[in-house]
């Protein structure tokens, strides 16, 4: 251009603040600095004012002692512990949630979304119903509904439903025996671990082999046998170093055992069945951007449905499919805060409600509590973007 | 969410703002024209909204009280009801300029929050409703029984209390609403709902069938509740203040909202004068008219007239007066003199 050869000087160089890089970079770095400079006075300010309003500040309250009791704890809790601990114990009970949901919502979201593509009327009518019916329901109500859904049918402890004399169902939850390892249990776990390495180890063996000779293994049974099978076997030859405790009536509840409270359920129900809508949704998108020529082609080279399903349509779906699953996945992690509608002791529930009452101290407790919500769902999506890059496309 | 907004106001307000300042609250009512008033989300007999949205109650009384001593006209009142956990954020953001919403009056509430309470509209203790075929007479029987409470009550703190001083243990179920918590305790989810004791009574007439429940003798706390300012404006601490104290004043002189236009042109009483402005003492004190005490009795009636009507005997709840009685009937309501 004209104006950058007039502004040149002798010795043929344009001056730095001239150029368009440097220019961009220092005005960024000013830009980030307002920002930051705004950010302090409106800290300092907040700060300035809660003093002159006396409302106290800080994070000081976290080392005082809770005083309140919470209904589910996966650490060691009693009203003796400190506000700090409520927060650890609502984060778990979340984190305990959101993996049971995404859990059981991959599973049932992947099995209707196929369901719904099957050439079966019935059964792919069925996965539409279901779909349309609990996509369009809000949640809340449906948290509301399993919960007393879950709730009313239920006896009282004293009428448990129960199997033997170690599984109780009544309407303060579900108690079965709660395993307690004894000395060499460790063994069993070792046996476990060994068992898993030599499956990833087996299945990369059987895959090259494959490559090289076209020789087919059965790594999925093998590694399902060793993986039972060696941990059963040490735990039969180490003298089973296991024992149950059963859950035992004792006034007004079980003891003892291990406890599902009907709060968990209903939740870890309704965000499932709820997102697996949306998953099937997603799945079925999957499966139709994969065009039908593929399938054809597939059939043509003698492949079988279930292995054309496996080995040319699933691993091209996955690349549609896995940015909308992690969507999902982060909705639901977020949608588990309605835990509080039904009393499930998640981190809102706890540590944004009752610890954030108790102390009064609500900016901190609700700037910790946001915070701790965008790192989860920062570590979800970090982990779907890893997985997603994995698996995408390699152009050849 | 309704107390993320609350905490999002609040940090506005804070981020924003600079001091309050005395008189500031009144100013800001009289030009906005109704009071803005923090309430529960329903509990008969406090406040509660019948099918037409009229809010009623001993608490919605006391913001009545105040808008008739400001405007002259007790239906200058918004109402937000609020959950227990929200209503301190609410009250601190400016969301709301009085909060009587049965809220016990604490040393922590008192003196770190940036809160303060004007008095006490109702003694309270805590207390146990069970269903009766428990068979349960008194509370010291329930070791590892299950609680409905409320979070962000006083009610978790004491129910902690108890249970570990008397070497018992228990599980809460804790809930954001007085509708959830009734509910699941109905739904047997819980062996006993604890709280209030007034407040049991009152959601006991929630049940579908009230007299299958029962509340237990034993009552484990002390409950002052009381309407609850922001600290620093002392004008409007003191208005509130004594508009409570005005209606026990009035119940002590026998001043009613049907015999007050008599005692005001009639009554030779100094005590009655000055309560109803007609001598001695000026309005202008709290920024207000002369008639402030007047208006108040002539439009929400004395403390026992709003009692009786509310929560006690004239109501569905039927509560004798117990502490709530004057100090001179042997209870604890009594009011510093107006002079
Ligand atoms: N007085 C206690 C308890 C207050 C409270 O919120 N009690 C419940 C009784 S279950 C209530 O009034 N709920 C009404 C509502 O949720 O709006 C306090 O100040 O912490």
């Amino acid at each position: 251009m004209a104006t950058e050869h007039y502004s040149q000087d002798s010795t043929g160089k344009v001056p730095l603040w001239r150029q368009p890089t440097f220019r961009a970079i220092v005005f960024q770095v000013l830009l980030v600095l307002c920002i930051l400079a705004f950010g302090n006075f409106l800290l300092s300010n907040t700060l300035q004012n809660m003093e002159q309003r006396g409302i106290t500040t800080g994070f000081g309250f976290l080392d005082n002692a809770a005083g309140f009791g919470i209904l589910q704890s996966l650490i060691p809790y009693d009203e003796t512990y400190t506000y700090g601990r409520t927060f650890v114990v609502g984060l778990l009970n979340t984190l305990l949630v959101a993996a049971l949901g995404i859990f059981f919502a991959t599973f049932l979201g992947f099995f209707i979304g196929v369901a719904r593509l099957s050439h079966n009327w019935l059964v792919a009518r069925l996965a539409t119903v279901y779909i349309e019916t609990f996509r369009n329901i809000p949640l809340l109500l449906q948290i509301m509904f399993w919960y007393f859904a879950v709730l009313r049918p239920l006896p009282l402890p004293r009428q448990s439903l129960s199997i033997g004399d170690a599984v109780f169902l009544n309407n303060r939850g579900l108690f079965v025996p709660r395993p307690i390892a004894e000395d060499g249990f460790g063994l069993v776990v070792a046996a476990l671990l060994l068992a898993i390495v030599g499956a990833v180890v087996l299945a990369r063996w059987a895959r090259k082999r494959q490559e090289a000779s076209g020789q087919q293994f059965p790594t999925g049974l093998s590694a399902f046998a060793l993986i039972v099978g060696l941990p059963l076997l040490t735990y039969w030859v180490s003298g089973s170093p296991l024992h149950w405790d059963n859950p035992v009536l004792g006034g007004f509840n079980f003891r003892g055992g291990l406890e599902v409270i009907p709060e968990l359920a209903a939740l870890v129900l309704a965000l499932s069945i709820y997102t697996a809508a949306f998953i099937a949704e997603a799945v079925r998108s999957g499966i139709q951007s994969v065009s039908h020529g593929q399938t054809e082609a597939a059939y043509a080279l003698g492949l079988r449905p279930r292995v054309t399903l496996k080995l040319v349509i699933i691993p091209q779906a996955m690349r549609v499919i896995i940015p909308q699953l992690t969507s999902q996945y982060l909705n639901l992690t977020k949608n588990s805060s309605l835990a509080t509608a039904i009393g499930y002791p998640d981190l809102v529930n706890v540590f944004a409600g009752t610890t954030l009452n108790q102390t009064g101290q609500a900016v901190e407790v609700i700037a910790m509590t946001m915070g701790v919500y965008l790192l989860i769902s920062l570590v979800i999506s970090l982990f779907m973007n890893w997985y997603n890059k994995r698996n995408q496309l390699v152009e050849r | 969410m309704q107390a993320t907004r609350y905490v999002m106001g609040l940090g506005a307000a804070l981020m924003l703002s600079g001091a309050v300042n005395a008189g500031a609250t009144l100013d800001a009512v009289k030009s906005k024209g109704f009071v803005q008033c923090g309430v529960s989300t329903g509990l008969p007999g406090f406040s509660s909204a019948d099918d037409k949205g009229r809010f009623t109650g001993i608490d919605v009384d006391m913001c009545r009280a105040v808008a008739a001593a400001i405007f002259g006209d007790a239906e200058k009142v918004k109402y937000n009801p609020l959950t227990a956990k929200e209503r301190f954020t609410a009250l601190q953001s400016g969301e709301i300029d009085m909060l009587p919403r049965n809220t016990t009056w604490t040393y922590t509430r008192d003196t770190s929050l940036g809160l303060n309470f004007t008095g006490v509209n109702y003694y309270d203790g805590q207390g146990f409703l069970v269903t009766k075929n428990l068979g349960v007479k008194s509370a010291l029987e329930m070791d590892g029984a299950s609680f409905c409470i409320q979070a962000g009550t006083t009610t978790e703190l004491n129910l902690a209390d108890y249970f570990r001083s008397n070497k018992m243990n228990y599980t809460p179920i804790t809930f954001d609403t007085s509708d959830q918590t009734i509910k699941a305790f109905e739904a047997g989810r819980c062996d006993a709902l604890t709280s209030d004791q007034s407040q049991l009574y009152a959601l006991r007439i929630k049940l579908s069938d009230p007299k299958s429940a029962v509340v237990l003798p034993e009552v484990i706390s002390k409950e002052p509740l009381g309407p609850v300012v922001r600290q620093g404006d002392d004008e409007w601490f003191n208005i509130v203040k004594w508009s409570l104290y005005a209606m026990v004043n009035a119940e002590e002189l026998g001043v009613t909202s049907a015999n007050v236009d008599e005692m005001k042109a009639g009554s030779a009483d100094p005590n009655v004068r000055r309560l109803l402005g007609v001598e001695g003492v000026k309005g202008e004190w709290m920024g207000l008219p002369d008639d402030w005490g007047y208006n108040i009795i002539k439009q929400v009636g004395n403390y026992g007239e709003a009692f009786d009507r509310n929560v006690g005997a004239g109501s569905a709840l039927g509560i004798a007066r117990g502490l709530n009685a004057l100090w001179s009937k042997g209870g604890l309501q009594y009011a510093p003199p107006i002079r």
